[in-house]
């Protein structure tokens, strides 16, 4: 099954609806429940990022009886060093997004942990593409 | 079509009498769970999704829910007959009824012994110290002292039962404490029998069926509905026993407050917070699910707006019980005056086993299964109006799908799409009539005429 989702930059209010969506989804579809929190830890932690950063991003999310792949696309400042940027603690969120609890440089480590497979494309000036996909079975 | 009802081997303590229920939508559209549909004009509750918050109870404008209690016959058939009071029990009278008064009630409906519940929560907090300190796996300890938040996490959030603090509510730990003191002091265990005082229906259903434990240590449940009543024509006609002297139970300020919203949070350790009533009790365990608040310690939830005092229950005002007991507390001399606990406390006793998830929410054990019948939900959801009206006997259009695709509803019994249907000649009005009949009862809809 096919879940999409649209992700506008600066709208933090919303950030968080789209991984609390696919926890409902994965939650009737009988996934372990320690399976459900890392997608949805991964996703939400993805979707804080493109709230923070980009303009916009949308969220493709496909679900087979195995296992979730999710597609993230924005449009924004793209990461300049992606290796970098999987360090813990390396932050580059302004003063403002931190000032509101995000921001710690903790994410993209947390999409990592929280993920079976994790790829992150980046053109800088373009946008950011992240691929997450994670096993359902136990 | 598939049965609604299946017998699951849930005890509960909410019954729908079938006599009283007009089939209106108002439980069900109030139930957190879900567990409610209406057919054949009376509402129906689905054992295994009723966590027995009491919600529907509150709601029903014909008081057709009923909360089942013990004989209060019961008690005679035990020499020694101890009633274990919470004091949300004393708290919901106005103040000018003393609690010497009340315990000369009850001593005179036949109570040799008066016990209150919030004089063990010390043990209780032993317990939870303890428990946080050797066996939490990870933050936040969930509180287990509200039985319909035990049973909502089990089904709705399985990911968090094991956040679940593994300690006996005070009134299983008074029952079990309460009972070695008297056996201890030599009484016949066969001859003593232990009754709680209860303010709510998931109570009951907690002794019928407990969680966590084998059996229950309490003998019989008494609804406080049924003895404020009772004790309320005692003092009205001042029929009381007044022989010999009543020696009323002192607690501690923090046992008088524990039941009430915030009574356990405040005492605990690090960040700890309170939240009272389903709904906001279901929207922080959702936003917890997400793992967007990692640094809280201790969360005390409780189904009843204002804890117990809001219990389905209590008859007295809630805010006005609340009140009365902040003042009680506020006047008890210190906590020296407090009777003192001659018990440690003890896992094997006063513990719980591990809680079992078990969750409610799959549409099927097989994945593949699932997937389907959810892409089946989701195409039904484009063509139910979406305004959830209840007038197909489910709660909103999305139960409505998913009771499609476990075939246990059809799509003509919405009333939107029942008129589509009719208009082109896809179903003729006999038959829309017959499908009303099933949900609402035969006749329902011409009953204004017959007024």
């Amino acid at each position: 099954m096919k879940l999409h989702y649209h992700i506008d930059g600066g709208d933090f209010v919303n950030a968080g609806k789209a991984s609390s969506a696919v926890k409902g989804v994965l939650k009737q579809l009988n996934v372990p429940s320690r399976r459900i929190k890392r997608v949805v830890i991964a996703l939400y932690e993805t979707e804080v990022n493109v709230v923070a950063h980009a303009t916009q991003g949308e969220i493709e999310v496909a679900i087979d009886s195995d296992q979730i792949s999710i597609l993230v696309s924005d449009s924004g400042p793209g990461i300049a060093d992606v290796e970098k940027a999987m360090q813990e603690g390396f932050t580059t969120a302004s003063k403002e997004v931190r000032e509101m609890g995000f921001g710690a440089g903790m994410g993209q480590p947390n999409m990592k942990r929280n993920s079976d497979r994790m790829d992150i494309q980046s053109v800088p000036g373009q946008g950011t593409t992240v691929r997450i996909v994670n096993e359902l079975k136990d | 079509m598939k049965e609604l009802k299946e017998h699951t081997g849930f005890h509960h303590a909410l019954k729908v009498v079938d006599e009283l229920c007009m089939g209106c939508t108002h439980c069900m559209t109030v139930c957190p769970t879900q567990a409610i549909r209406v057919r054949n004009g009376k509402a129906i509750i689905i054992e295994e999704r009723c966590v027995d918050c009491g919600n529907c109870c509150k709601a029903c404008p014909v008081s057709a829910i009923l909360i089942e209690q013990d004989d209060f016959e019961e008690i005679f058939k035990f020499p020694v007959r101890i009633a274990l009071l919470p004091s949300v029990l004393i708290g919901q009278f106005p103040s000018r009824i003393q609690t010497e008064e009340v315990y000369r009630g009850l001593k005179s409906l036949g109570f040799t012994h008066i016990f209150e519940i919030d004089s063990v929560v010390d043990l209780v907090q032993q317990g939870y110290d303890a428990f946080i300190q050797n066996t939490l796996e990870a933050k936040p300890a969930i509180s287990t002292f509200c039985p319909a938040i035990v049973r909502l996490i089990q089904v709705r959030f399985p990911s968090l039962v094991d956040h679940l603090v593994r300690v006996k509510p005070p009134s299983d730990m008074a029952a079990i404490y309460y009972r070695h003191k008297m056996e201890a002091a030599g009484m016949d265990p066969e001859s003593i029998g232990i009754f709680y005082v209860t303010p709510c229906a998931a109570k009951i259903a907690s002794i019928k069926s407990p969680i966590g434990e084998l059996s229950s240590a309490v003998d019989g449940v008494i609804n406080m509905e049924y003895l404020y009543n009772r004790l309320w024509h005692l003092i009205a006609t001042n029929e009381m026993d007044t022989d010999g002297q009543v020696q009323t139970q002192h607690i501690t300020p923090k046992g008088i407050l524990w039941s009430l919203t915030g009574g356990e949070s405040k005492h605990q350790q690090g960040r700890c917070l309170a939240v009272d009533g389903m709904a906001n009790v279901t929207e922080f365990l959702d936003r917890l699910e997400e793992a967007e608040e990692s640094n809280i310690d201790f969360l005390e939830l409780r189904a009843c707006d204002e804890g117990c005092a809001g219990g389905v229950l209590i008859s007295g005002n809630r805010f006005l019980t609340v009140e009365r007991l902040n003042r009680k507390a506020a006047n008890q001399q210190g906590e020296g005056c407090a009777m003192r606990l001659d018990a440690a406390f003890n896992e094997e006793l006063y513990g719980l086993d591990k809680i079992q998830a078990r969750s409610m929410l799959a549409l099927d054990p097989d994945r593949k299964m699932a997937i389907e019948k959810m892409n089946r939900v989701e195409e039904l959801l484009k063509v139910l109006p979406g305004i959830d009206c209840a007038a197909c006997g489910s709660p909103t259009c999305r139960a409505l799908a998913e009771d499609m695709v476990q075939q246990r509803a059809e799509l003509t019994w919405c009333v939107f799409l029942q008129e589509l249907y009719i208009r082109d000649k896809r179903l003729s009005l006999e038959e829309a009539d017959e499908i009303n009949g099933q949900i609402w009862g035969k006749d329902r809809k011409y009953r204004s005429q017959s007024k």
